[in-house]
C-alpha cells in the first residue's frame, strides 16, 4: 500500500441502545479502490456516516491524512476532502440539477476552480447538462445516481466514499455506474465504496473488507475475496 | 344585507386596508415560516422580536430624532433609514438570543417536539413580562431594571402625514399606507432574491430539504439556523417600524396579535414555504378587512381566527403546499 490516506482504528458506534459498529480498523491507500461488503445491519452505512462526521463514534480514532477527525463537525470533514454520496441518493428534490451541483461546492473557499469542475462533472455526465435547469426531483433514478455522484465530485474529495451506488438501479444502469466510478478512479480519485452488491464493488475495487454484525470478518485482496469459498457463498450467491 | 351592503358601501376602503394589514402580516410571517422550514418549530416568541422593533421607533421618532410633526421629503427618508436599520437589527439579534437560549440547549438534548412549543410560550411571555415591569420601579435578582417601556401604552409621534395624497375609485390613500406597501414590497422582493439567488440561500433551502445531506456538502447547520433567525427577525423588526408609522403606539403587548395572526398567514400560505408566507399575509389581511366590512370592527380576530381553524381543518398544508422553500 501507498500513503494512507484514511485510517479507521478500533471503531465502536451506538445507535440508541444497540452497538451497530463493534471495534472496526480499516485503512485506505492512495488512490486505492477500497470496499466494504456485507449484509443488511453489519454496520457498513454507520461506518461511513460516521466517518464522515454525521454519526458520532462512542470510541475509536478515525484520522485523514494522519489527522484525527472522529470530532470534528461533518462541515469541518467535508472541508478537508472526505465526501460522502449518501445511501438513497439524497438529491436536493426541490433544486434544480445545476443548484445540486452547486451545493457540492459549498465549502469550497476557490472560486476559480468552479467552471473547470462543471466541465469535468458535464463531460462525465453529459445527460447532467441537458437537464440542469430542471429540478433534481424530477430525474430518473439512474441519472439521480450520477447527480448525487457528480454532486460529490464538485467538493474536488480526495476521498470519495459512495454508499450503495447500484441500490434500485436496473442491472444496465449499475454496469453505467460502475463504468464511471472506473473513470473518476482513473482520474485520481480515491474510492471508499459500500456495497450490498458484492460482485460489482469486487470487481472494481483493490481490496475489500467483508462485514458481518459490526465486525470485520474477512479482509483481503479483492480478486482473492471473488475467489474465497466463504464469501462465494454468502454474498455472491453462489453454491 | 348588511354585510352586501358594507361590502358595496366600502370595498375599496377596505381593500386598501387589507393590502395595508396584510404587509405588515406577510413581513413577519416570513420568519415563523423560515424557522419551520429549516426547524420543523414554530417559533411562537417570534411576536416579541416583532414587539422589540416598535419599542426601537418609538425611541427613534420620540427621543433620538425629536420627531414633533411629520417629515416629508429627504427627511423623511433618512429618519425611516436610521430608525429601520437599529430595529431590525434589535429584532434579529433578539430572535438569534431566543434561538441560542430557548431552543438551542433543547436541540442538543434532542429534545421532543413538546418542548420546544413550551420553552417558546415561555420564552414569549418572560420578554413581554420584562418590558412590562421595565418602568423604572422594579428590579430583576436585586438589580434595578431601567426604564424602557413599562405597562402603560406608549404614544409613537406621527412621522408620516396621515393626509390624503391622491384617491383611487374615491378611496383617498395617504402616505403611510404607501409607505407601507413599499417598503413592505422591496423587503419581500430582496428576501426572495437571496434565498433563491445567493449561496446562503442555496444552503437555507438545503438544510430545509435535507438537514443530513446539507452537512454533507459542507454545510455548517448551526449557521444556517442562526442566519435563519436572524433574517426573519430582520424582516419582523422591519414590519415593527411599519406598524409603528401606521398604528402610532406601543405596548409590552402589541406583538401578541400581529404575531398570532402572521402565524395565521403563514399556515395560510403552506408553513415553511416563503412565497406562502407573502401570499398568506396579503391574503389574511383582505379577509379581515373585507370581513369587517361585512360585520363590523370588533369582528376582526374572529374572521382572522376563523380561517386559521378553516385552513387547517380542509387544507392543513396550506395554499401552496408545505415546506415548498425552493
Amino acid at each position: 500500500m501507498t500513503e494512507v490516506v484514511l485510517e479507521v482504528e478500533n471503531l465502536h458506534v451506538r445507535y440508541g441502545g444497540i452497538e451497530a459498529v463493534k471495534g472496526i480498523s480499516l485503512a485506505v491507500g492512495e488512490g486505492e479502490i477500497v470496499t466494504l461488503i456485507g449484509g443488511n445491519g453489519a454496520g457498513k452505512t454507520t461506518t461511513l456516516k460516521t466517518i464522515s462526521g454525521v454519526k458520532r463514534p462512542e470510541s475509536g480514532q478515525i484520522r485523514f491524512r494522519g489527522q484525527p477527525i472522529q470530532s470534528k463537525a461533518a462541515h469541518e470533514i467535508v472541508a478537508l476532502g472526505v465526501c460522502q454520496v449518501p445511501e438513497g441518493r439524497k438529491i436536493f428534490p426541490r433544486m434544480t440539477v445545476y443548484e445540486n451541483l452547486e451545493m457540492g461546492a459549498y465549502g469550497r473557499r476557490d472560486g476559480a476552480g468552479f467552471d473547470e469542475d462543471f466541465e469535468r462533472v458535464f463531460a462525465l455526465f453529459p445527460v447532467l447538462k441537458e437537464r440542469s435547469e430542471q429540478p433534481g426531483g424530477t430525474l430518473s433514478g439512474g441519472e439521480q445516481q450520477m447527480l448525487a455522484i457528480g454532486r460529490g465530485l464538485m467538493s474536488r474529495p480526495r476521498l470519495l466514499m459512495l454508499d450503495e451506488p447500484s441500490l434500485g438501479l436496473a442491472p444496465l444502469l449499475v454496469e453505467r455506474i460502475y463504468e464511471l466510478l472506473r473513470e473518476i478512479h482513473r482520474q485520481g480519485t480515491t474510492i471508499l465504496l459500500v456495497e450490498q452488491n458484492a460482485h460489482m464493488a469486487l470487481n472494481l475495487a483493490d481490496r475489500g473488507y467483508v462485514l458481518e454484525s459490526g465486525t470485520i470478518a474477512l479482509e483481503d485482496r479483492a480478486d482473492a475475496l471473488l475467489g474465497n469459498d466463504a464469501v462465494r457463498r454468502a454474498y455472491l450467491g453462489e453454491e | 344585507m348588511r354585510c352586501a351592503n358594507g361590502l358595496i358601501d366600502q370595498f375599496w376602503a377596505q381593500t386598501r386596508n387589507g393590502i395595508t394589514l396584510g404587509a405588515i402580516y406577510a413581513m413577519i410571517a416570513i420568519g415563523y415560516t423560515m424557522v419551520y422550514g429549516v426547524l420543523q418549530l414554530i417559533n411562537f416568541a417570534h411576536s416579541e422580536v416583532f414587539m422589540v422593533a416598535t419599542v426601537v421607533s418609538l425611541y427613534a421618532f420620540r427621543d433620538w430624532y425629536g420627531v414633533t410633526e411629520p417629515l416629508t421629503g429627504g427627511t423623511l427618508l433618512l429618519v425611516l433609514l436610521i430608525t429601520l436599520i437599529p430595529a431590525m437589527i434589535a429584532s434579529g439579534l433578539t430572535a438569534v438570543a431566543i434561538e441560542r437560549l430557548a431552543y438551542r440547549p433543547l436541540r442538543r438534548r434532542r429534545a421532543p417536539r413538546l418542548s420546544f412549543l413550551i420553552s417558546a410560550i415561555g420564552a414569549s411571555l418572560s420578554i413581554q413580562y420584562l418590558f412590562n415591569l421595565m418602568d423604572g420601579n422594579h428590579s430583576l435578582l436585586f438589580i434595578p431594571l431601567p426604564n424602557v417601556l413599562g405597562a402603560a401604552p406608549q404614544e409613537i409621534p406621527d412621522v408620516v402625514s396621515s393626509k390624503p395624497l391622491f384617491s383611487i375609485f374615491g378611496t383617498p390613500w395617504n402616505g403611510q399606507q404607501l409607505l407601507v406597501i413599499a417598503v413592505a414590497v422591496l423587503m419581500m422582493i430582496i428576501l426572495d432574491l437571496l434565498v433563491r439567488r445567493t449561496k446562503l440561500g442555496r444552503g437555507i433551502r438545503a438544510v430545509a430539504q435535507d438537514p443530513e445531506t446539507a452537512s454533507l456538502m459542507g454545510v455548517s447547520i448551526d449557521r444556517i439556523i442562526v442566519v435563519t433567525f436572524l433574517i426573519g427577525g430582520a424582516m419582523a423588526g422591519a414590519a415593527g417600524v411599519l406598524y409603528s408609522v401606521r398604528f402610532h403606539f406601543t405596548q409590552w403587548n402589541i406583538g401578541f396579535l400581529p404575531g398570532i395572526k402572521a402565524f395565521t398567514a403563514a399556515v395560510l400560505g403552506g408553513i415553511g414555504n416563503i412565497r406562502g408566507a407573502m401570499l398568506g399575509g396579503l391574503l389574511l389581511g383582505m379577509v379581515e378587512a373585507y370581513g369587517v366590512a361585512c360585520t363590523a370592527p370588533q369582528w376582526a380576530d374572529v374572521i382572522s381566527f376563523g380561517v386559521l381553524v378553516a385552513v387547517l381543518m380542509f387544507r392543513p398544508t396550506g395554499i401552496l403546499g408545505e415546506r415548498g422553500v425552493a
